[in-house]
């Protein structure tokens, strides 16, 4: 059995209202930054998987996300997984 | 006698309310542990308000996976009447046995203030005390109500009448900021299509009697007891 590190990305879905993101935007502004647009607020989780094989691994943490990790109704997420 | 299951979580900070609230009608009301495996034969299930784990996660999403929900599943699937207050609707929503989310407040603030809201819905356990279209002042007390649902869910939602609260448009009646979160059409609370489970974002159990200064959210527990008359509740049936 192999561990791979599992991280996660879960961001609100697209074209859901992201009132952090738009707060941290404001705060950008105000410090100058008018160069920065579109900010959006997430969340990042990262994981141990213990598993034969990394597509295994992959399968396992798809399927955390799906009953845990994010909110199907209202987030997406992506993953990425690293060998130990 | 009715007989009202409590649950408390980890967290739970409007359990004693919601426990008086039904203790009030004459209900016989008792609390149950997050960690037990059965409601001790509940009539009637109340996942109160608070911030259960914490609100680890997102709100709702661990207390959802706790032993009692599975009771609380079964009990909703014979058609056992279950209301989720605040915190509890975010966990109803969680264990899927309302559909759609709640979001962080549209203007991000913890927001804690009487609301008023139209019931759309009484033929549900808890609103069949109230008449039609009434009006109730009730608090609201959360940083995440605002209601989303997929689009196909809202139409679902609207033309079903699975709506049961909403709050009111800004009128000149109403004094409070008639959508206190961003909540999509002005959406308040909700029911399955069964209309047994419900979950709504005010909080009734403290708008309940007269000590509290607001007696509009009674009618959620009145409407459990069916002898139950007193003339003294506003905005409910006698």
């Amino acid at each position: 059995m192999m561990s791979y590190r599992v991280h996660v990305r879960v961001m609100p879905r697209e074209g859901l209202l992201d009132p952090q993101g738009q707060a941290v935007e404001h705060a950008l502004s105000a410090l100058g930054f008018d160069d920065a647009g579109a900010v959006r607020i997430g969340r990042a989780i990262e994981l141990d998987v213990a598993a034969e094989s990394r597509d295994e691994a992959e399968t396992r943490a798809r399927q955390m996300c799906d009953k845990l990790l994010a909110n199907p109704v209202t987030e997406d997420y992506l993953l990425q997984v690293e060998d130990r | 006698m009715t007989r009202v299951a409590v649950v408390r979580f980890p967290g739970s900070n409007c359990d004693f309310d919601a426990l008086r609230a039904a203790e009030n009608v004459g209900a016989e009301a008792y609390f149950v542990w997050h960690g037990d495996a059965n409601l001790n034969g509940a009539d009637v299930v109340i996942l109160p308000g608070g911030f259960s784990y914490g609100d680890y996660l997102r709100a709702g999403a661990i207390a959802r996976f706790s032993p009692i929900m599975q009771a609380v599943q079964r009990h909703a699937a014979a058609g056992g009447p279950v209301l989720g207050i605040c915190n509890g609707f975010q966990i109803l929503c969680e264990a899927h046995l309302l559909p759609g989310a709640l979001m962080r407040n549209a203007g991000l603030s913890f927001v804690s203030k009487p609301v008023d809201v139209i019931v759309e819905r009484t033929d549900t356990a808890f609103t069949c005390d109230y008449e039609p279209n009434s009006r109730l002042r009730i608090p609201v007390a959360h940083g995440e109500g605002r209601y989303v649902a997929e689009p196909e869910t809202l139409r679902m939602l609207e033309s079903e009448g699975q709506v049961v609260l909403r709050y009111v448009a800004a009128t000149e009646r109403s004094p409070f900021q008639p959508n206190p979160n961003g909540a999509t059409n002005h959406i308040a609370g909700i029911c399955n299509p069964d209309g047994n489970v419900v979950g709504i974002m005010p909080h009734p159990e403290r708008a309940a009697e007269r000590l509290l200064g607001m007696t509009g959210g009674s009618g959620f527990f009145t409407s459990l007891v069916p002898a139950y008359e007193d003339s003294s509740n506003s905005g409910v049936k006698t």
